[in-house]
């Protein structure tokens, strides 16, 4: 599979649009971000988004390799393809961005996150809740006479899911890492 | 060459490797070891600006009119920040730049120590990049580093900022082939097959333009060259934008002047109904496109230009080309010749002569009036008693600026240093100073306008200091031309504020400072002015008195297409839409 790899300064892919004109209709992707982890550098990707008017939806941040000192940024990003195209372009050129991939376009990819719940309650609810939390695989970190602490992982769409039913049984407080994401193997 | 040395002396030393020739700067606290090693060598000169604001128009000088990086050092806190109105202006205008800063020692960084500032938070959105070095082992390599980020790709300001421990402390000096430049490497060779469609669009095309800007430039002379071939050899008609100026004669034969806001009545129509524009190393930026879905609707684009993201940002591009406008040119001149050289004679020569036809509306004619000078006839005059010279001209930014662009004619590139994208007034002053200090010999004017040329007006220390003959022609209208001009177009010729009741007395403030004052209000005494200006040996400042409810024309009010120009006075009746009022 041909990755959307955009090396700094590359002609293909990156800002290439060749759509008949700009689109008004709204997209959502998710974009992996390689990046020299040096001081400045989240807050450099930031206030690119801020400073030009871009969506976050979620992003999420850790070093990878501890040895190269690379981090990878995860952004969940709303745009026209317009804008998409341009985040990237702007993406690819910072000095310290390896490479951007837009997971979204490239192939079939996994994203997933995790969540903590804390759900307070007694009787019929108590134990509603944790029948859904075993249909959603949630698993009881904590648990007190009142209450549970529970954790989910899966896409963005199904811990909106289980907090929405936690939310009538007690939920009161929540937890997320936002999205991580890969691409899967051919 | 690895022998430990101090912090100071690595900045020193690697400026030196760079093969910088001049710095200008401010002293203060956090940099007083850097200073304390400059003042022990004579290979690098530092120019002692008054105002660090001036010490980046200086650099940007410099850099534009040598294709060079600028050098700028100041200190910590209110040298930093006084600083970023210039970085900003030089990441507008793509200007090679690198900016050291000196920071309050690492032990007490965030402590809100005298004179700290968050200078790398400030000035991320207004650099390429910038560095906060906290070891001295990395500091070599670190500005090293900055100077390629400065100059590849698109070029751009960069900083670093070094606290004095840092400055103060030994390491070993890494010289300029170790340091680390691999990560920023941007792509300069354009898509052959891209260049290959466009090289076929350039045969068929019935109504071709280019379209050119700073980018150019930016490339280097060699650009400017190839450009020059390809258009004469093509007979494909040509504009540029504010900062392309240069790229292409003046006088060559297939030149439309500028386009856009005030730009030429027969480059903006050419623009708005040619078949194929060649976008070569500009970026449609509003002051160009005007209205965006109106923009020349019957176009196919092609665009060259370093930067990606450049593209298809604001106007949609059919033809994207991802290079250096050197290299594309270079492979589009060959793949042309290679083909046969064609193009679309009769197309060609019907599309000249709809040009020819427009020209003759003579868009910046204007009459001279014997009582009071014009600042049109000022250009003029400035352009036929100059013209031929060794000649460098700065502005300001007002109607002044646009005046400039539109009489004065631009034979070769670097020639031409103007506020383009961030449009700062004070730019013009120091930003002659840098040029002067680049080229000693050359006759440096800044054309300017009273209110701008106040802004930066303490650099007149600097320019007696360093013996540099800067000419500042002042175009006195006593108003805030431009702002003016806005008001009585679009808020009722209620000037609010657009005048200063308190001018200076310009011939004075020359003399306090020591340089040559000269003033002018009779049009029958204009040429005297200027030939005592030009022939003076030293700083002169023309106080210009000119009409002062001058407008610039033509004008492509804020939201209308290139085919609503205005083209004077008459035309401006309820001009400019309601729309238009809240562009800029
Ligand atoms: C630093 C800065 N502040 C404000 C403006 C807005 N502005 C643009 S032109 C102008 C008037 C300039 O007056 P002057 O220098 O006398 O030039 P003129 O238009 O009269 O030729 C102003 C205030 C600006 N461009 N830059
Ligand atoms: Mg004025």
């Amino acid at each position: 599979m041909p990755a959307l790899n955009i090396k700094k300064g590359s002609t293909k892919h990156s800002a290439y649009n060749l759509r008949p004109s700009f689109s008004e209709h709204l997209e959502t992707h998710t974009l992996a971000v390689l990046v020299d982890n040096e001081a400045g550098v989240l807050a450099r990707v930031i206030g690119l988004f801020s400073g030009r008017g871009y969506n976050i939806e979620s992003l999420t941040v850790a070093e990878i390799d501890h040895e190269g000192h690379t981090s990878r940024i995860t952004i969940v990003t709303t745009g026209t393809p317009q804008v998409i195209e341009q985040i990237k372009a702007q993406l690819g050129r910072m000095v310290p961005v390896h490479e951007v991939h837009d997971l979204t376009v490239e192939g079939r990819s996994v994203e997933r996150e995790l969540a903590l719940l804390r759900v307070e309650g007694t009787g019929d609810k108590r134990v509603e809740a944790l029948r859904l939390a075993d249909i959603f695989r949630a698993q009881a970190v904590d648990s007190t006479l009142d209450s549970f602490v529970f954790q989910i992982t899966g896409t963005p769409e199904k811990v909106d899911a289980f907090a929405d039913l936690m939310r009538p049984l007690g939920l009161v407080e929540i937890a997320r890492t936002g999205v991580a994401a890969l691409s899967r193997g051919s | 060459m690895t022998k430990a040395m101090t912090g100071a002396k690595m900045v020193v030393q690697a400026l030196k490797d760079q093969g910088v020739e001049v710095v200008f700067g401010y002293p203060g606290g956090a940099v007083l070891p850097i200073y304390d090693e400059i003042f022990q060598q004579s290979d690098i000169r530092h120019v002692l600006v008054r105002h660090e604001q001036g010490a980046v128009h200086a650099a940007e000088g410099y850099a534009r009119s040598t294709g060079k990086p600028g050098v700028v050092l100041v200190t910590s806190g209110p040298g930093a920040t006084n600083a970023v109105t210039g970085i900003t202006d030089a990441l507008m205008d793509s200007i090679p730049m690198v900016v050291l800063t000196g920071q309050v020692p690492t032990f007490m960084i965030g402590s809100d120590g005298f004179q700290e500032a968050d200078t790398v938070g400030i000035t991320r959105p207004c650099t390429k990049h910038n560095w906060l070095v906290k070891d001295t082992g990395s500091l070599s390599a670190t500005i090293h580093e900055a100077f390629h980020v400065a100059t590849a790709g698109r070029p751009g300001p960069v900083l670093v900022d070094i606290p004095k421990d840092v400055q103060f402390a030994s390491a070993k000096y890494q010289p300029q082939a170790e340091a680390k430049t691999a990560r920023y490497q941007p792509k300069v060779q354009g898509d052959t097959e891209m260049i290959t469609r466009l090289v076929e669009a350039i045969e068929t095309a019935e109504r071709p333009v280019f379209y050119t800007g700073g980018g150019v430039i930016n490339s280097g002379p060699v650009a400017s060259q190839l450009l020059r071939e390809l258009v004469d050899a093509t007979g494909i008609p040509i504009t540029s934008t504010l900062m392309g100026l240069g790229a292409y004669p003046a006088s060559g034969r297939n030149w439309l002047g500028m386009l856009g806001m005030h730009g030429l009545y027969e480059a903006n129509l050419a623009m708005h109904g040619c078949d194929l524009m060649i976008n070569v190393g500009a970026r449609f930026d509003d002051r160009i496109t005007g209205r965006i879905d109106a923009f020349s609707p019957r176009s196919a684009k092609a665009h060259i230009d370093i930067d990606p993201s450049s593209i298809n940002k604001v106007v949609h591009t059919d033809m994207p080309i991802i290079g250096d406008v050197g290299n594309v040119l270079g492979e589009m001149l060959e793949l042309w010749k290679a083909r046969g050289r064609k193009v679309n004679r009769e197309g060609l020569q019907r599309w000249w002569a709809e040009i020819e036809d427009w020209k003759k509306t003579e868009c910046l004619s204007f009459k001279p009036s014997e009582k009071v000078i014009r600042p049109q006839h000022a250009m003029a005059r400035l352009e036929a008693l100059t013209k031929g010279r060794d000649r460098y001209i700065c502005t300001e930014v007002g109607q002044h600026q646009m005046w400039a662009a539109q009489y004065l004619g631009f034979e070769d590139p670097n020639r031409w240093m103007t506020s383009g994208g961030l449009g700062t007034m004070g730019y013009g002053f120091p930003a002659s100073i840098g040029v002067q200090v680049a080229h000693p010999d050359a006759l440096v004017i800044n054309v300017a306008g009273e209110a701008s040329w106040l802004m930066n007006m303490q650099e007149m220390g600097t320019a007696i200091q360093y013996r540099l003959p800067v000419k500042q022609f002042i175009l006195n209208n006593e108003r805030l031309g431009m702002v003016r001009q806005w008001q009585e177009l679009l808020h009722g010729e209620r000037y609010s504020h657009s005048w200063s009741e308190a001018l200076p007395d310009f011939v004075k403030l020359a003399e306090a400072f020591g340089a040559k004052g000269i003033k002018v209000d009779d049009p029958a005494d204009l040429d005297d002015a200027i030939a005592e200006m030009i022939a003076h040996d030293g700083p002169v400042i023309l106080d210009c008195l000119v009409e002062k409810h001058e407008n610039c024309f033509p004008m492509i009010p804020s939201g209308e297409p290139h085919n609503k120009m205005l083209l004077g006075e008459a035309s401006t009746q309820d001009a400019i839409k309601e729309g238009g009022a809240v562009l800029v």
